[in-house]
């Protein structure tokens, strides 16, 4: 209880103002970063983590894709990122494409690698075929490992309250 | 300014940097190499050519597949996935691409090869525009990083065509 005492009397109004400042300095600068990244990209969301095993042994489950999207058609052997009204975004890749003469309105069909089947299954009940407006982008790079915090933080959401609780405690406590 | 904590921060700091560095380095590395792929594909033989009930063409062959591809592997390559795709125009499509066949190449070693096989996915179109139709079949591959840019291209092969009539 002593040490709680000494730290609230010692921080003056100016210290918390300030720290407040720069804690909020350095969230904004991450929202600056990611949205920024969002207008380059041209893909809504432009990192993604691999949830499931559909697309192995090229994608396991943790590893985090690079997105980006442009008017470019959509072609055979591309790994895209597709949402048709689902919750989580399916990451697969094209193996059928028919596009269209007068419109370039193109019809997609796409796979798992590591799945046995297409993905007709999945798309909603009424569509044969995926649409280029379902695709929010191309992969186009990786790393592996590094998405596994996002899952540990969604499947166990205690350890977000804990991480960010800590986090907050460090930077009340802290004396610069 | 020296306790356990702030160490422990500048260190961890330090270590992503510079994984961070080190990943993209090893990425920038992939463009030094200069790959020479080549491959042939043979149709040997058309084991069905038919009608579906629901009326779209569907046709069904046998290929052989040669490819050399050990120049496309580097030190910073998990693997290359490969398939051959079928790909024709019609009346009302531009562009119709259809993957008939893909395997997964683990590495460099297995990179060259031969393989007989018919396709693995039904080669069916978008209505019933087969019959007598003149297609390229390309080789396409996609190259996974361990860590890094994936880099895709194609070898295209043309020249095939499909009967006349149904088999």
């Amino acid at each position: 209880m002593g040490w709680i005492e000494e730290n609230m009397k010692s921080t003056h109004i100016r210290q918390i103002v300030s720290q407040a400042i720069s804690l909020g300095m350095v969230i904004s600068s991450a929202l600056i970063i990611w949205k920024g990244l969002i207008c380059i990209t041209g893909s809504e969301s432009p990192l993604v983590v691999v949830l499931s095993g559909s697309m192995e042994p090229g994608f396991k489950r943790g590893d985090i894709l690079f997105l980006y999207m442009n008017k470019d058609p959509i072609r055979a052997g591309q790994i895209v990122v597709f949402n048709d009204g689902r919750d989580v975004p399916i990451v697969h890749r094209v193996i059928e494409v028919h596009e269209q003469r007068d419109n370039k309105e193109a019809d997609i069909l796409t796979k798992g690698d590591a799945n046995l089947y297409d993905d007709r299954m999945l798309y909603t009940p009424s569509n044969r075929w995926l649409q280029q407006k379902y695709i929010m982008g191309r992969a186009v790079g990786f790393l592996p490992y590094v998405g596994w915090l996002t899952i540990i933080m969604t499947d166990k959401p205690i350890i977000k309250y804990i991480l960010l609780g800590a986090l907050g405690l460090l930077v009340i406590t802290s004396k610069e | 300014m020296h306790s356990f904590g702030y160490r422990l921060n500048g260190l961890l700091t330090f270590a992503v940097t510079i994984l961070a560095l080190m990943c993209v380095i090893a990425s920038l590395s992939d463009n030094l190499n200069i790959p020479s792929p080549s491959a042939e594909i043979q149709i040997m033989n058309i084991n069905w050519f038919q009608k579906q009930p629901k009326g779209s063409d569907e046709v069904s062959l046998r290929m052989n597949i040669s490819a050399d591809l050990q120049s496309l592997f580097t030190w910073n390559t998990k693997q290359v996935f490969i398939f051959v795709a079928a790909e024709y125009e019609t009346r009302k499509n531009s562009l119709n691409q259809v993957s008939l066949w893909d395997a997964i190449i683990p590495a460099k070693e297995r990179a060259k090869f031969w393989i007989r096989s018919s396709n693995k996915y039904r080669f069916v179109d978008h209505g019933k525009n087969l019959r007598g139709k003149e297609f390229n079949l390309t080789l396409h591959w996609h190259v996974m990083p361990k860590t890094g840019k994936m880099f895709a291209d194609k070898i295209v092969m043309s020249g095939y065509s499909l009967p006349e009539e149904y088999i």
